[in-house]
């Protein structure tokens, strides 16, 4: 928001000096899902930041909910951690009450009304959920701030989401292309886009940089790989 | 997005405003739909189920909640439509009829919010159609409105426009 004394000193005029309680704190970074047939890649970079200021280069922002859902978060970190944490309990209880652990469908759903919960105070995070559904396909579920929640094959999110969203919609989606036809991605295709993405946000986004963690979700467990992006 | 709801086999909603919030209380309905069908062994009103929604979201009102929504159904008193809104707005409105003019109706809708997607910098993506009758709705089309673009162009004949 433009402000008098920031943006425009010259004009300022001596008075009360207000303060304000300013309760979220954006922390950048970005998140990449892709899911495939039977597989799903997800990937966040691990730049931690303030404005011009790195707190630190390797924070992990992708989060193993279950041995088949995955969560990334971005946006204020500490409505991330605290969301997360919430999720985690939230998913226990389940377990307890239905003897089962959770169904990613079934995680997407509660994470959405969890988010609507705080429809008037929202949790400032932009999430990326990927897993296998209950049928052992790929899923992802993308969301806003106050929970409203869509399932896709690919999604961008985060700082840079707008900026490599376009890229998925034309590699993957196939968008604004003639003659094409579709087909599954593989894995190996998933995952060299999923970096290449990460580079061309690195390249233009200053809250995104640094490492990208990936993990990738198939029936026999979590792979996890680490990426170098560029550090300034 | 879907914009439009499947909030029961006799009932669907759009949506326009917060997506959170129409989605949110959609589902609501959805519920309260049930048990209402649940309890009363019949299905609920479409007037029932807009009075339902427009309650709920009055409670909130002047709280910051955006949606506009319009509840097209299918009851006892044939097929009816509402229009609701977070102000607190609930007005029925016109009685589509249906028949065999119904297959111009699909055109004129698809259509109409194609050229809504044109100017409109808020619509685009897929453009849905649906058809409500007494045995329930059914989906008539999902097309990408770049696809429609194209079609409408070629029966223009203006090719690669």
């Amino acid at each position: 928001m433009l402000s008098v004394n920031e943006n425009f000193p010259e004009y300022a005029v001596p008075g009360a000096k207000q303060v304000r309680f300013e309760p979220y704190a954006d922390n950048g970074g970005s998140i990449v899902a892709i899911a495939g047939d039977d597989f799903a890649v997800i990937g966040a970079d691990t730049r931690l930041s303030t404005g011009f200021s790195i707190y630190t280069r390797e924070q992990k922002k992708l989060f193993k909910l279950s041995d088949k859902t995955v969560l990334g978060a971005t946006g204020c970190w500490c409505d991330t951690l605290t969301l997360t944490r919430l999720l985690s309990a939230r998913m226990q209880m389940y377990e307890h009450e239905h003897n089962k652990s959770m169904s990613t469908p079934a995680v997407a759903q509660m994470l959405s009304t969890m988010l609507y919960y705080k429809r008037f105070f929202p949790y400032y995070v932009s999430n990326v959920l990927a897993g296998l559904d209950a049928d052992g396909k790929g899923c992802v579920y993308s969301y806003d701030p106050i929970g409203h929640c869509e399932r896709s094959n690919y999604r961008a999110g985060g700082s840079a989401g707008a900026q490599l969203q376009p890229l998925l919609d034309n590699q993957i989606g196939l968008k604004n292309m003639q003659n094409v036809t579709e087909s599954p991605i593989p894995k190996e295709k998933a995952l060299a886009l999923l970096k290449d993405v990460f580079i061309s946000a690195a390249e233009r986004d200053i809250y995104t940089g640094d490492c990208i963690y990936i993990l990738i979700i198939t029936a026999t467990g979590i792979q996890e790989e680490k990426f170098e992006l560029r550090k300034d | 997005m879907k914009k439009i709801v499947e909030i029961n086999d006799y009932l669907l909603g759009t949506l326009a405003g917060g997506a959170a919030d129409c989605v949110y209380w959609d589902r609501v309905l959805a519920k309260q739909c049930r048990l209402y069908e649940l309890r009363n062994r019949e299905r609920i009103s479409v007037a029932a189920a807009s009075k339902l929604m427009a309650n709920m979201v009055y409670n909130y009102k002047g709280m910051g909640l955006s949606m506009g929504m319009m509840l097209a159904g299918v009851d006892k008193r044939g097929a009816q439509l509402y229009y609701v809104d977070s102000e607190g707005t609930r007005t029925p409105g016109k009685v589509f009829s249906v028949g065999s003019g119904s297959v111009y109706a699909f055109e004129l809708g698809r259509r109409a919010i194609y050229h809504a997607t044109h100017r409109d910098a808020y619509s685009g993506g897929i453009v849905r159609v649906y058809h409500i009758s007494e045995k329930g709705w059914v989906n008539i089309s999902n097309e990408d409105c770049s696809d429609l673009h194209y079609k409408y162009a070629a029966e223009k004949g203006n090719v690669g426009a």
